[in-house]
């Protein structure tokens, strides 16, 4: 038998740290087009309602009752279009991980990488920051291009007063923490329909759902629901104070959805044959 | 030099792999063959650490795969033909593989060059046809120039100019130190590439050792018998001890009489003998008298014990 002869000149011999396999989820998140549609969709969104809110609110402005002008939240109206985003976000931190289970690239990834939870954690790094980022970026985009529109006597918001900046930079940490737990359900789920159903599902469907419900049950769950924490999160005004959570403690609780959809998800992976 | 030691794998009530052992040692070809659903794609997904046995272990170059720093240049595999993303570029893939394990963009070239892929790298992989598919995933393959290679049916959908590159490519990587393992439902095609077989029907070992033990040890050889008093001359066969069947045509085939012994004997009783021929069985005949019970069951049911050894 011959001895093995194999010529390691082709090969770095640096280890293939975190770094590297950060560096390949990058390669790999850019190099499909679905990324940079779902990321042009949440801009046109975003940014889109911002400007019809602030032009609509300028436009009809004279027609506002006393108490519609009263709770007026110039800060709050002008970032309605995270919503949709919240949901476009969602698709693509599925697909981050179930195109990989549809088109079987997920084996070539799990032989490169053994240690599955460092792919999820890599994974999970990787959506965690460009979903921050896209989303910090489009609050403060709408909001800036919405208060811009906006004209009096409406009146409009500016960062320094009270709980504005808080309200902006909340916007792009529920679409951060959002995406994450995207991910999370996917690698539960490993199917991009399923995963896309189920996130929307948790995020549109059960809150209705709920408010059929009576509400002295549905009250106490519904200040729980993504949708419900979001509206807090990227308000300033907000009515009804004892019916919701805080921003912070909703922030809290979305960071907790996603820990425990990625920690099981994780959990799975590594059980789960691929 | 891989070493699958009484592996087991269940899905459900279905036994996919059962107690199976075996070796694929560096320097030849090792095929792995057995009818289709015979349980090849499932032990080399657990070879490659995908899925996890119930029982038993595979090491490679003595280590599990969970335990290989840079797997990709200790192992190279072709599982599934076009198990890539549709709107990635053939680059792009193997660039991110590549990125995985610290090895540079050169090799990316390297690779792409090798399998004749290197004006199309740069198109969306949806576009390949099921050839470039496959020249692609052997590309990812050899990415790390590993010593360890698994092929799972490495033909399918290449056209005959492609099936002669496959098997010269695979005897050029054994002829390097390679370990190199094969699959294929096609024996004819193993008779072809391979040095050494490793048999398998109903998810259990049938037969390993040398592609020429392997035709020696099951169909064997016999020798064609034909005259015009065929009945007779089966008489002094049988009395001698041959086993005799039927050939048709006046025809006999004689096992366990060489063709020598049986021309004396024909002598001996004065008869006269038209045609006096030894036969070898082909690959593909000895595999088929293998495995034809493999095949059988998979149309009844489930729990009929299966017969290991070989």
């Amino acid at each position: 038998m011959t001895t093995l002869t194999i010529h390691p000149t082709h090969t770095s011999s640096a280890p293939a740290g975190r770094s590297h396999l950060l560096r390949a989820e990058w390669t790999k998140l850019r190099t499909v087009r679905s990324t940079w549609w779902t990321l042009f969709a949440m801009a046109v969104v975003t940014l889109g309602v911002a400007a019809i809110a602030g032009a609509t609110v300028s436009h009809n402005w004279h027609s506002f009752t006393i108490i519609q002008r009263a709770t007026f939240d110039p800060t709050g109206i002008t970032l309605k279009g995270l919503l949709f985003s919240q949901l476009i976000i969602g698709v693509l931190g599925v697909l981050v991980m179930s195109a990989e289970y549809g088109t079987g690239t997920i084996r070539s990834t799990l032989a490169a990488t053994p240690r599955r939870a460092r792919v999820l954690g890599a994974k999970a790094a990787l959506v965690g920051t460009l979903s921050l980022v896209v989303g910090e970026v489009l609050s403060f985009g709408a909001f800036f291009l919405g208060q811009g529109l906006l004209r009096a006597p409406a009146p409009h918001a500016l960062l320094s007063q009270p709980g504005v900046l808080r309200a902006v930079a909340g916007g792009g940490v529920v679409i951060g923490l959002l995406g994450l737990l995207a991910l999370g359900i996917a690698a539960i789920i490993r199917h991009s329909a399923g995963a896309i159903t189920t996130y929307v599902g948790l995020l549109l469907v059960v809150p209705i759902i709920l408010q059929t419900l009576p509400s002295s049950f549905s009250q106490p769950i519904l200040k729980f629901m993504p949708f419900h924490i979001s509206d807090v999160m990227t308000s300033v005004v907000t009515a009804g104070q004892g019916t919701s959570l805080s921003p912070w403690a909703g922030a809290g609780v979305l960071a907790l959805y996603a820990l425990a959809a990625l920690g099981l998800g994780g959990y799975l992976l590594v059980r789960r044959d691929a | 030099m891989i070493e699958v030691r009484e592996l087991t794998k269940q899905y459900r009530d279905t036994v996919a792999v059962r107690d199976l052992s075996f070796e694929v040692p560096p320097g030849v070809v090792t095929g792995f063959l057995g009818p289709n659903g015979s349980g090849k794609s499932t032990t080399m997904r657990m070879i490659m650490g995908l899925d996890r046995p119930d029982h038993g272990s595979v090491s490679i170059n003595g280590r599990s795969y969970r335990d290989l720093a840079h797997p990709l240049r200790e192992v190279g595999a072709l599982l599934e033909a076009k198990a890539i993303h549709p709107g990635r570029s053939a680059y792009r893939h193997l660039q991110y593989l590549a990125e995985t394990n610290g090895i540079s963009r050169g090799r990316v070239e390297e690779v792409l060059d090798m399998v004749g892929l290197s004006d199309v790298a740069r198109r969306r992989v949806g576009k390949f046809s099921l050839g470039m598919g496959q020249r692609l995933g052997i590309a990812a393959a050899l990415l790390g120039d590993p010593g360890v290679l698994l092929f799972d049916e490495p033909i399918n959908g290449l056209d005959p100019e492609g099936i002669l590159w496959v098997r010269n490519l695979l005897k050029g990587l054994a002829a390097e130190g390679r370990s190199v393992f094969v699959s294929s439902h096609l024996m004819s095609e193993m008779a072809l590439t391979a040095d050494r077989l490793v048999v398998i029907g109903r998810g259990a070992l049938i037969s390993e050792g040398t592609v020429d033990d392997f035709i020696a040890d099951t169909a064997g050889t016999y020798v064609r018998v034909r005259g015009p008093r065929i009945s007779e001359m089966t008489e002094v066969l049988e009395r001698e001890g041959a086993s005799v069947v039927d050939d048709g045509d006046d025809a006999i085939a004689v096992h366990g009489l060489d063709a020598a012994a049986i021309g004396e004997l024909a002598a001996a009783a004065q008869l006269v003998l038209h045609e006096l021929s030894p036969q070898t069985a082909s690959l593909e005949e000895a595999f088929m008298s293998l495995t034809r019970d493999s095949v059988e069951y998979h149309g009844r049911t489930t729990d009929v014990p299966v017969p290991t050894a070989k």
